[in-house]
Parts: C-alpha cells; structure tokens; sequence
C-alpha cells in the first residue's frame, strides 16, 4: 500500500493551550476576587462592573467555556489527528473555530460585567452571542467529522466517540435552552416561563455539566492517560460499555430527581434509582482510568502529568458517587442552596477539569515545541500546591454547607420557632469557613502561575512550533454496506456518519421523554387568579434584578419544608410563576429567599418598608451588620431608562403575558404614578429628604431604586391574602 | 423537594407509564451494549485499543 505524507496541526493545538491557559489565570483569579468578597463585601464598591453579581457569571463562563473549553478543543485537536492519523479537514475551519470561540469568550468578559444577562445559569450570554456559540460550535463539529472521513485508521478509537457526544448534545441543548425572543440588541426574554423555564434550564444545566465538563474530558482521558503511562488502557470493552450507558443515561439523570421526586412514591423510587445508576458507567470509567497505571504505579512517584492524572480520576470519581448522593430527596433537602453544591463542583472543576487540563498542557506543550519540559520540580510543586488548594476549597465549604442547613432547620426547644430566625446568623456562622476557602483558592491559583512560568520557559527553550510530518497508506475503499463475516458494531464504527446519528438518538431519547412533560406543564399549571402581570414599573425594577445578577445569592423557591415556611412565608406554586420570563429560582442562598419579601407578618424576613429598601441598597451594613450583601448605590444616583418598556411589554404579550394594548399605551404614565408614591413614602423620611427633597436633576422617582423597591415589594403579595389551597 | 411541580405533572394523562418506559429501554441499551463488547475478538480490541500508542 502506497503511503501518503500529511502533517498534523500543531498550530492549533498551541493557541488553544494558550488561551486555556490565559483564561484559565482571568476566570481564577476573578473566582479568587469573589471569594474575598465574601469577607470584604464592599471591596469593589461603587463599581458596578465589579460588583459580586455581575462577577458571578463571569467566573463561572470563564472557567467553564474559556478554561476548559479551550483545553478540550487543544486536547481534542491533538489527539483526533493522531487517532485518525489525518490533518484536520480544513486548516480555515481550525482558525475560524479558535477565533470565532476567542471572540465569544471576549464578548462574555465585556457584556456579562455591564450587565447583560438572561440570569440563566452557565447560559447568561444574550441571545447575538448565543447565535455566534452555535454557529461556532457547528463550524467545530463540521471540521470534526470531515477529519473522521478523511482518516486513514479504520477503526475510530473510542476517545473519538466521547468527543462526537459532546458535539451532538451541547448543540442541542444550547439551542433548547436558548430560545429567547429579542427587545433590543442586547436583550431578551426566555420564551419559557416559571416552572417549565426552570425545568428546561435544569435539564440543560446538569447535562451541560455531563457533555461539556464530563464526556470531553473522559475523551482525553481515554488518550492521555494511556499516552503517559505508555500502556493501553485498561479495558476497552469496559470505555464501550461505559461510554453508551453514560451517554444514555447522563441526559435523564440530573432532571430526574426534579421531576420524580414530586410524583408518586414509587416513582419517585424509580427516579432515585436511575439518578443512582449513573454511578455505574461513572465508576465503569474512573476504574477504567486509574487500573491503566497497573504496573506504572512507581512512575506515578516522579512524573507529574500521572500525578495529575491520578488526582483528576480521583476527583472524578468523588464527584459523581457525590452527584447521585445529592439526588436522594432526604440529602438534596440538606444540600440544596448550602455551600455543600459550591464544594461539589469545585470538587470536579478544580480536580478533574483543571488538573486533567493541566497534566495534558504539561504533557503536549514539551512535545509540540520538541523539547523537555523546563522543570518537573515545578510542576511537582504546583500538583502539591493545587491538591493542597483542593483540599482547603472543598473541606471548609462542605462544613460551612453542613452548617447552613442544620441552622436553617433548628427550631426553639419548644419547638415553636427558629432557633436563627435572622438568617444573618446563619452567614456571619460560617466567615472562618470562607477565609479558609479563599486561602485555599490562592494556593490553587499560585499552582497555576507556577505553571505559566513552567510552560513560557519551556515553550523558550524548546524550537517554535511546526506541524508534525507524518505518513501512513490511505484507507482501502471498502463497501459503505457490512462486509461477509463483519459484526454490526464494526461497521459502525467504521461509519462516522451512521455513528453520530445513532449517539443522537441515544441522547433523544431520555431527553425527549423529559422535555415532553415539560412542554405539557404550560397547559396544566393551574392559574392563581389572583396572580397578575407585573406593572410596568415591577418589570422595569424586575429587569434590574436580572442584571445585578441578584440571583446569584438569593432564591425565590420557598420549599414546602416548615423551617422555610416559617421563616419565609406559604411554600412556592407553580402557578405564581406563570409570568415570569426568566425565572429567578436562583440556586444558592448567601442571603435569604426573597420570593414573599413583599408580604409582612415574618419576624425577620420580607415586609419591610421602602426606606428600609433605600437604606439597605445604599448600605446594608447599617442596617444589619456583619451583612456579605454589598452596596448598590449605583441604583441611587442613575435614572431610570423607560425608553424600552413598551417595547419589552409587547414581547411579553409574544410570550403569553395578558397585557392590554392599554396596558402598553399608559406603560409611561403607570410609572409615573407608582414611581410617585413610592417617592413620597421615601421623602416622609427625614433623612432622605435632607438629600433627596430639594429640586433635583433627576428627581427621586425617576432612578433606578425606585423600580426595584417596586419589584421586591411586589414579590408575594400576590398571594398573600389567599387561604391555603 | 418541589412539591409544588408534582400536581403538574400528575395531570398528564399516563404519566405513571413514564419511569416504567424508561427503566425498560435503559435495561434494554444497557444489555445491547454488554453483549455488543463482549462479542469482540481478543485481538481486535489488542489492536485497537493500542492506537494511541502507534500514532507518532
């Protein structure tokens, strides 16, 4: 057989390496400035830019799309072209991708600190930049299959197969997910609402999770590991059984707990079953991984790629036995909202994404720049310092997660009321817990810029970086049908085409049985006459909320438990959400639920006035000391811009909100009335009227505060006065 | 948790069939798959699975 000369691309391999890198270092150290924010509220205060609820998502987008985006598609780019011993299809496609991705990734970094936010977790991005991820990620997919195609190994190794996954599936929950209808350039409104808004950013959250966080990484982990210990892994009817069974199940699992927990008993049964089941493949793939070391273990001693590796897999396999544990409705009652979720994912970001990244750059950056790394003592010191990190990150959040909870839930030894009826003392509890974190934060980050230091002397030491020749015969066409004697899975897994079609329909499967529900909620979600639209001025402040990303630390989901009943008011129904595009459930409690904080009657929670609105946004320390919540003066000082409201109020008419056309027409002049009223209760305040009284340039009711006073005074009161249903 | 969605979903008609469909074709995939790597020659998956060790 003839053989034919190729190159493979290591061009595109550097610059993803590096952008991984690069932004590996911002979306850390933005973490790192959070985590110091929890002990030094205000230490960006009066920057609206840096402000803790713009900076969330950030961090997060940042870590997830950027850091680990880029080190898969550097992990995947190597590896794919030596699997399928072929260049990539097409050289224009690689640097669309990479560009294309970059440019996104900048966007991310300028809109989501101005404030441009769905509030949609790990899908905040604004529908332009939407738009640009999908057409990206099909540019990546095209490049991808076309390398299948042209390739000159028969068989694609199964690395490959985690990777087709991943493709497939982002694409489709992404587009799901993200199904929003524009008011301006850089705003829009979910078409979902409430309860089916929340179902379907659940299904995508967790399975984003699976197929960008997990199969990638399980992809790279079936090549580099092998690679580094030099021997084949462990058992490869083992990655193929783990491999359909994970694709199969992982897109029912996260919801399943959502949805069977609140059937019937035994199916509720049934779906802690199959959440648990995903510990099978999950656990298939850790051991997979780890017995490929069987007699490399003393290489494990010296090199620190296995190093990493060992840890990476370790962390794996903490992270998802911990996963089913979470969906157990007894433990997901103590987890849920606590600082145990932060633990958690950190456990499989800081862990298995970063150090499996970090083990592979240490491992392609020498090889690609035909040199030997700079130092192994450094990058033995950053695994130590990293793991060192790890364990400081998580340890104090699952006690500060352990605290939260049992302090939520303790009642009186008369059993009357709450033992911390004021959730302050359930925060200012656990602040050793967040030092101790943010310490354990630092040392990771020192571990990585350790290894910027490692790889720039490396890269400096070794010759720039060309493509690798490479040569091997062409493929020998064979019939697209089966050959005489050739078994079923053979041939498909000769056939890229047929293969990624069926991984789609493996992935359809559980996620149409769970979307379809949720298509059929809209209509079977009883309505709560008493619940009405927001006024325009509730919109207005409602849209404020999204944009100080509020989310990020308070709920709106008061669960039917008596401990949350009791501090925050009637459990949360379906029906009370109906007009809410997006919802706001939020997924953590830093600071209390707001979902009744207009309704009074609570000791310590909700009902209070609008000067206590004012002063609390203005400086909530005054009002209650030792508070993480940081200042919003901002919303003080700037006007509020009404110039979109009818506009924003005819999409909501698009989505099914009753507004009347008079509704739209007098949007301005109902602003205006209730902006009054809501300024006159604030100026009866000597204090504010000291400042706020005389003739001003903007005058009290035209900012911003005011608007938001009118959404949180809002919130419950809908229902209030109704009797139990 | 989330009692509040049960009702909802309560409401459709033949829910109850739902977690039984999908207990069966997990079973059933999860079988085709054991069986599918099972059927593979001892030198096939040699070969195979040593592929990223012949690929420089």
């Amino acid at each position: 057989m003839e053989m034919q000369q190729f190159q493979y691309d290591n061009k595109i391999v550097r610059n993803f390496i590096y952008a991984s890198i690069v932004f590996g270092v911002v979306g850390m150290l933005v973490g790192l400035i959070l985590a110091f924010m929890f002990l030094f509220p205000n230490v960006t205060s009066g920057i609206p830019f840096l402000s803790f609820g713009r900076l969330r998502p950030l961090h997060t987008n940042a870590v997830i799309f950027a850091f680990v985006g880029n080190a898969m598609f550097a992990g995947a780019y190597y590896s794919m072209q030596r699997l399928l011993k072929a260049r990539m299809f097409n050289d224009f496609l690689s640097k669309l991708h990479f560009w294309g991705w970059q440019l996104i990734i900048v966007a991310a970094a300028i809109t989501l600190p101005l404030g441009y936010t769905t509030s949609k977790e790990y899908a905040e991005l604004e529908w332009p930049i939407d738009i640009a991820i999908a057409l990206i990620w099909v540019v990546f997919g095209i490049n991808m299959i076309g390398t299948i195609i042209k390739r000159r190994e028969r068989h694609i190794y199964v690395a490959i197969w985690f990777y087709i996954a991943t493709f497939v599936t982002v694409a489709v929950l992404h587009i799901f997910n993200s199904l929003e209808l524009p008011v301006s350039g850089l705003k829009s409104y979910s078409v979902y609402a409430g309860v089916q808004d929340a179902l379907v950013q659940w299904w995508y959250g967790h399975n984003a999770v699976a197929f960008f966080l997990t199969t990638p990484f399980l992809g790279l982990m079936y090549y580099f590991v092998p690679k580094a210990a030099n021997r084949p892994v462990y058992s490869y009817r083992l990655s193929i059984i783990h491999f359909w069974s994970l694709i199969f199940i992982y897109i029912w699992a996260g919801p399943h707990h959502l949805l069977y927990s609140a059937l019937p008993d035994w199916a509720q049964n049934l779906g802690v079953v199959f959440s648990v089941m995903l510990i099978a493949p999950s656990w298939g793939g850790m051991i997979n991984g780890l017995l490929t070391l069987r007699g490399v273990w003393d290489k494990v001693r010296t090199d620190a790629v296995l190093k990493f590796y060992v840890v990476a897999i370790t962390g794996y396999g903490m992270a998802t036995f911990e996963g089913p544990m979470l969906s157990l409705k007894n433990v997901n009652a103590i987890a849920h909202f606590t600082d145990w979720i932060i633990a958690h994912v950190h456990v499989g970001a800081l862990a298995w994404n970063g150090f499996l990244s970090f083990g592979m750059i240490y491992w392609i950056v020498p090889r690609i720049t035909k040199t030997t790394l700079f130092s192994q003592k450094l990058a033995n010191f950053h695994f130590w310092i990293g793991t060192l990190g790890i364990v400081l990150y998580a340890l104090p959040m699952y006690v500060a997660g352990f605290t939260q909870a049992s302090m939520w839930k303790q009642f009186k030894a008369d059993g009357g009321s709450l033992e911390y009826g004021n959730f302050l003392e359930t925060v200012t509890q656990i602040i050793p817990m967040y030092w101790m974190r943010a310490i354990g934060g630092t040392l990771y980050l020192v571990g990585v810029l350790v290894m910027v230091y490692n790889v720039i002397k490396t890269v400096k030491q070794g010759s720039a970086v060309q493509d690798d020749a490479a040569e091997a015969p062409a493929l020998a066409v064979i019939s697209p049908n089966r050959l005489k004697g050739e078994k079923w899975h053979s041939w498909l897994e000769r056939k890229p085409i047929q293969f990624t079609i069926y991984t789609t329909v493996a992935i359809l499967i559980g996620g149409i049985i769970q979307i379809l529900p949720t298509i059929f909620v809209k209509s079977n979600i009883p309505t709560i006459a008493a619940v009405k639209p927001y006024t325009p001025l509730e919109l207005q402040g409602r849209d404020i909320y999204i944009r100080e990303g509020c989310v990020s630390c308070h709920s709106q989901l008061i669960r039917p438990f008596r401990s949350e009943v009791e501090r925050y008011g009637d459990y949360s129904r379906s029906g009370e959400y109906v007009y809410d595009h997006p919802f706001l459930w939020g997924s953590k409690r830093t600071g209390p639920d707001l979902h009744r904080e207009g309704v009074p009657g609570k000791p310590f929670n909700g009902g209070r006035d609008d000067v206590w609105h004012f002063n609390h946004m203005y400086d909530p320390q005054s009002i209650s000391p030792g508070s993480l919540m940081p200042r919003y003066q901002w919303l003080i000082k700037d006007k509020l811009d009404n110039s979109m409201i009818q506009k924003k109020m005819e999409v909501m008419v698009t989505l099914g909100v009753p507004y009347t056309d008079a509704d739209i027409a007098n949007a301005q002049k109902s602003i205006d009335e209730q902006a009054s009223k809501i300024e006159s209760k604030l100026l009866a305040n000597s204090d504010i009227n000291k400042v706020f009284g005389k003739d001003q340039e903007v005058p009290l009711k035209d900012r911003e505060i005011v608007a938001l006073i009118a959404y949180l005074q809002r919130l419950g009161t809908d229902t209030a006065v109704k009797p139990k249903q | 948790m989330l009692k509040f969605v049960k009702h909802n979903l309560e409401t459709i008609s033949g829910v109850e069939i739902y977690p039984i469909i999908s207990l069966a074709i997990f079973f059933t995939v999860f079988v085709a798959f054991t069986i599918w790597a099972m059927t593979y020659s001892k030198d096939t998956i040699n070969q195979i699975s040593n592929l990223p060790l012949k690929d420089e």
